[in-house]
């Protein structure tokens, strides 16, 4: 006869929610392949049923861009720190795209999952994390198509170039942090689902994305900083363009207040996390 | 004893009422705020909150063996499916604790994961990851899921095609691969069609006889006394007996006899009559509403007479339970004086396919409409199926048949002289 009792084995012990618990990172390890076939999942559906398929993630920069080097760059005379306005703006656009649709689909994901919330226990930050990753993979085809702007306006490769993951790491954890908090607060409230595309587009101007942020005063620019996504979009265009100053202490500004957000959002979403079964 | 898998005390869970529906708006919660000076000048020494609350779950404490497949029954809303999502941490528990030993695989829905434009091989990998199973895991299983499910031909195209079968197939084939140490399983493998449910139910008997521990939740209480040594009779989020299956079922069916029994008399009392009720003269397993044979059946509907009728017209009709009809007659030119009269239909049988119907009757006379009634309680057909295995093949009627392969003489014959 076995002698051992079962306490010696290990368990999961389940608990009413206390207010503020930790996220069980081993788990979410353990668990690493369901973020993958959740990023796989949200790729292989964005653009089905799509002719041009992933076509739309070149578009919408493109255009965007196009348009604002009409309105802004030609006929407004924007200052574009002395690089050809389309090239400044696309800079600027490759991340704001990018951001703004991870932050879109991490508001939305807990929602649209709601039926697998509701049947499986699984780590639900990789709701929001899938499409802030798979976002990336748009960033990088639209990429390309700004090498080819580059080589088309005889920019050159700079040094600098190299410090671009950082900048877009910092992008993919602004989206993150901010997502999370939009996600968990979308489980709770209906209202954010409608306040967020005005959120977005509201942020897009508030962003250095159609103007350099040295057309901000210079007593405002470390409130200005406050927003992460300044520090992400002049860390692509010094990166890129070598346009602007380089990251200073508004960049610096920027990653304290991502940290900041993201640590809330954290907090927060764990303590929501509990209940999403019980209210999506 | 045995290891213990799962271990309970006095687990709870408070819901409020309504709450899954519930969907916050900013403007509730402004609203609310704004009201609540109000609420409490108006408050009159009451408690000031209106909302319910429900114990879905209360004070339960149990303990599962490693390796036991045990049964849990009660009625809708007894606590089942709220015990197996706070066992596999979907939601949270409001008091008490479980400790869990091993990993859990929780199978409350078929599919889970799925979607419509992805295709068969890509949602069996999206399914069986979100099922907790590793990616290398599908992969060598991948072969053997698809065999299981039939689907081959189609394993490239999007399941929005898929017929309803094949989709809770590609679904069923999928769980039934599941390697857990502990599976929870609610009410899923108990909907569709026959032969899976056997092929998915002989797959966890052999799962559990691998020293795996099953906890299952389901209304069909053949398939739990087929498959559990164990059971667990929920009532009221509690736990009203455990026990060896045959113990707790005995009780447990009795009990739902009972309930049954109790719910009609209809009062004839101030009409011109009334039917009062119904009942078969036969009953089966102590249950006279309910069919278990394919023998000659006789129903039998009670009608009180207070006054006179004059050309009087009686309707009767089956219907199951989406109000098609199936089977209806009348009889006209009846007479009848006060008192009490027995209405009897004899068929020969009801070969109807396993499930609930009712019978809906009338009495009309000469002024008009005397009385309708959709009997209660329904009739219940337990037959088991003879019919082809996946409900949509099956049509509604569970008529036994022969079937036989002979060669056709005069054909044959015929090709014998041309050789």
């Amino acid at each position: 006869m076995k002698s051992g009792s079962s306490l010696q084995l290990p368990f999961v012990l389940i608990r009413p929610s206390s207010r503020w618990s930790r996220h069980d990172l081993q788990e979410m390890w353990e668990h690493r392949e369901l973020l993958y076939f959740f990023v796989w999942r949200d790729l292989k559906i964005r653009y089905k049923r799509t002719v041009i398929g992933a076509g739309w993630a070149v578009i919408q920069p493109f255009f965007a861009m196009v348009v604002f080097s009409v309105f802004f760059g030609a006929l407004a005379k924007m200052p574009s720190e002395g690089v050809p306005y389309p090239l400044f703006s696309f800079a600027g656009l490759l991340p704001w795209m990018y951001f703004a649709n991870a932050l879109a689909g991490a508001t939305t994901a807990a929602v649209q999952n709601e039926r697998i919330i509701s049947k499986v226990h699984f780590p639900k930050l990789f709701l929001p994390a899938a499409p802030v990753t798979a976002g990336l993979v748009d960033l990088g085809v639209s990429f390309l198509v700004f090498m080819g702007m580059m080589i088309y306006y005889g920019a050159p490769l700079r040094m600098s170039m190299l410090a671009l993951p950082l900048f877009v790491l910092l992008a993919a954890l602004t989206a993150f942090s901010c997502g999370i908090w939009l996600c968990a607060l979308n489980v709770l409230f209906q209202d954010v689902r409608y306040a967020v595309p005005f959120l977005i587009q509201f942020w897009l101007f508030a962003s250095p994305v159609a103007y350099p942020s040295s057309l901000v005063p210079e007593k405002w620019r470390m409130l200005y900083g406050l927003n992460p996504m300044a520090g992400v979009l002049e860390g692509f265009r010094w990166a890129l363009l070598g346009a602007g100053q380089p990251p200073g202490s508004m960049v610096f500004l920027s990653i304290l207040m991502v940290l900041v957000v993201l640590g809330s959002g954290l907090l927060y979403f764990r303590h929501v996390e509990d209940i999403f079964a019980d209210v999506v | 004893m045995p290891h213990i898998a799962i271990e309970t005390k006095n687990l709870g869970k408070l819901y409020q009422l309504g709450e899954r529906e519930r969907y916050y708006a900013l403007r509730d919660l402004l609203t609310k705020a704004a009201l609540t000076p109000f609420r409490l000048l108006m408050r009159k020494g009451k408690s000031p909150d209106v909302r319910r609350y429900l114990w879905a779950l209360k004070n339960v404490s149990i303990q599962i063996g490693q390796g036991q497949i045990v049964g849990i029954v009660g009625r809708n809303g007894a606590g089942k499916s709220t015990l197996l999502k706070i066992l596999s941490r979907i939601t949270r528990p409001t008091e008490g604790e479980a400790r869990v030993y091993g990993r859990v695989a929780s199978l409350l829905e078929l599919g889970t994961g799925f979607h419509y434009e992805l295709t068969g091989r890509e949602n069996i990998f999206m399914n069986g990851a979100v099922l907790g199973m590793k990616k290398a895991e599908i992969e060598r299983k991948f072969d053997e899921i698809v065999a299981f499910a039939e689907v081959e031909k189609f394993i490239d195209t999007p399941t929005k095609h898929y017929s309803t079968g094949m989709y809770m197939r590609l679904a069923f084939a999928v769980a039934a691969h599941l390697e857990p140490e502990i599976l929870l399983v609610d009410e899923v493998l108990t909907v569709g069609d026959l032969a899976f449910q056997k092929k998915c139910l002989g797959k966890m008997g052999t799962v559990a006889h691998q020293g795996r521990t099953v906890l299952f939740v389901s209304h069909q209480m053949n398939q739990i006394r087929r498959l559990c040594e164990k059971c667990i009779w929920l009532e009221r989020g509690q736990v009203l007996k455990e026990g060896p299956t045959a113990e707790v079922l005995a009780d447990y069916e009795a009990a739902m006899a009972a309930a049954s029994e109790e719910l009609i008399e209809r009062d004839g009392a101030g009409v011109k009559a009334r039917f009062l009720r119904w009942e078969l003269e036969k009953p089966s397993n102590g249950d006279r509403h309910m069919l278990a044979d394919f023998e000659p059946v006789v129903v039998k509907f009670l009608l009180r007479v207070n006054r006179p009728i004059k050309m009087g017209v009686h309707g009767i009709g089956l219907h199951d339970v989406d109000g098609r009809m199936l089977w209806g007659t009348a009889a006209t030119n009846l007479e009848f004086s006060p008192g009490d009269y027995e209405l009897c239909y004899e068929l020969p049988m009801l070969p109807l396919k396993p499930g609930p119907y009712y019978w809906h009757v009338s009495l009309y006379d000469h002024e008009g409409e005397v009385d309708e009634w959709h009997c209660i309680p329904n009739l219940v057909l337990a037959t088991e199926p003879v019919t082809h295995f996946w409900d949509d093949f099956a049509g509604i009627l569970n008529l036994s048949y022969r079937f036989q392969i002979s060669p056709e003489r005069r054909y044959s014959q015929e090709t014998q002289r041309e050789a």
